[in-house]
């Protein structure tokens, strides 16, 4: 009998392994989550992400770096500089020709121009500033840019999403693709869109960055999680945000 | 350093109840988790939130370590006299964190 299931189990997966979620059927995170949660993601009072955006406009008008330039003295106002900018992230950065996340992004704008220190992962400081920039695009479509040279790195994050990992063997498709809505344990399995990060997670009591969520993934299926700011991530981001092409930002995102 | 989202309306009609809403941003450490070498780390918790309007106490809280971080706190208030609206959050370690806002009853 088992052995009957595990067959049927894994032909669906075969049959349904390159399907997609279609266009009408995508679902923020936040409609997994409880009402109560929801609202305090809605209300920008309860929403504790607004506390790292708020630390960021700080940051965003203090001079770091032996320039003695603050983000403002460049990008002036960042609700009209930085609007729409975390939507179109992962992109190309011209002078390496690689992609680049918005958190690295930041690190690159404070090396290159700032003449600063990068900023640690997931520091204090590297949060606060990507949820201030990424806040100024709340509500705008998710818009991966349309450039030939993320190709070859989008399609890398797509094969890892198919990718198996891990002690348990199973890939982010295999959830997220195939099973989404129904039930891990007792938390619902979402359809794992980028729209929201960085978010503030009920269960870190803290904010934490995309790249923290799919380590916590990662380690959920007992892979060794790739390092942060590694080149896989960076992959895996573009695929999720060419997958999640259209839906509205939301950052910051609460998340249970 | 401790900050603070704080939505109060501005203005209110006098006799009306109005509804405040704090949000500060604090670790809460409890004092009953341990780092990475095994010792505790020091509670370092929010321990008393008081409000007042021109120095006449309107709320205050005794806060204790089951709270969660960046605790949330929302009270009502019904709106007599115009004045300036004191928040004060003070933790284990004795910082104070104290933000105003102006109330205009009409």
């Amino acid at each position: 009998m088992i052995r009957t299931a595990l067959i049927a189990f894994t032909t669906t997966v075969a049959v349904t392994a390159i399907a997609q979620i279609a266009p009408g059927e995508r679902r923020s995170g936040a409609e997994f989550m409880s009402p109560s949660t929801q609202a305090m993601q809605k209300d920008d009072t309860s929403n504790p992400g607004m506390l790292a955006a708020l630390e960021g406009e700080t940051l965003w008008n203090a001079p770091a770096g032996n320039e003695g330039k603050s983000c403002a003295s460049c990008h002036g106002p960042a609700d009209k500089s930085m609007k729409g900018v975390a939507a179109r992230y992962p992109a190309i950065h011209q002078s390496t020709s690689m992609p680049v996340d918005l958190q690295g992004r930041i690190n690159l704008c404070r090396s290159d121009n700032q003449k600063a220190s990068p900023l640690r992962f997931e520091s204090r400081e590297l949060l606060a500033l990507t949820t201030y920039v990424a806040l100024q695009s709340r509500g705008m479509p998710v818009s991966p840019p349309d450039d030939a040279r993320l190709d070859p790195f989008r399609n890398q994050g797509e094969t890892l999403w198919r990718q198996r990992f891990g002690q348990l063997n199973f890939s982010c498709a295999q959830c997220h693709d195939d099973n989404w809505g129904k039930r891990l344990g007792s938390a619902p399995i979402p359809q794992a869109h980028p729209n929201g990060y960085p978010i503030y997670r009920l269960e870190w009591q803290g904010m934490g960055s995309l790249q923290r969520r799919l380590r916590n993934c990662m380690a959920g299926v007992r892979a060794e999680p790739f390092g942060f700011g590694s080149d896989e991530f960076i992959a895996l981001e573009l695929y999720l945000m060419s997958r999640a092409a259209g839906m509205p930002m939301e950052t910051p995102g609460v998340r249970p | 350093m401790a900050r603070a989202l704080i939505n109060i309306p501005a203005k209110a009609a006098k006799g009306q109840i109005i509804e405040i809403k704090t949000l500060v941003s604090h670790p809460m450490e409890t004092g009953f988790r341990p780092d990475n070498q095994g010792k505790l780390i020091p509670r370092d918790i929010i321990n008393r939130f008081e409000c007042e309007i021109d120095g006449e106490r309107i709320f205050a809280a005794d806060l204790y370590p089951a709270m969660s971080a960046n605790p949330f706190l929302t009270f009502t208030l019904l709106a007599e006299r115009s004045g300036e609206v004191t928040f004060r959050w003070k933790d284990d370690r004795g910082e104070i964190t104290e933000e105003k806002r102006k109330l205009v009853v009409e």
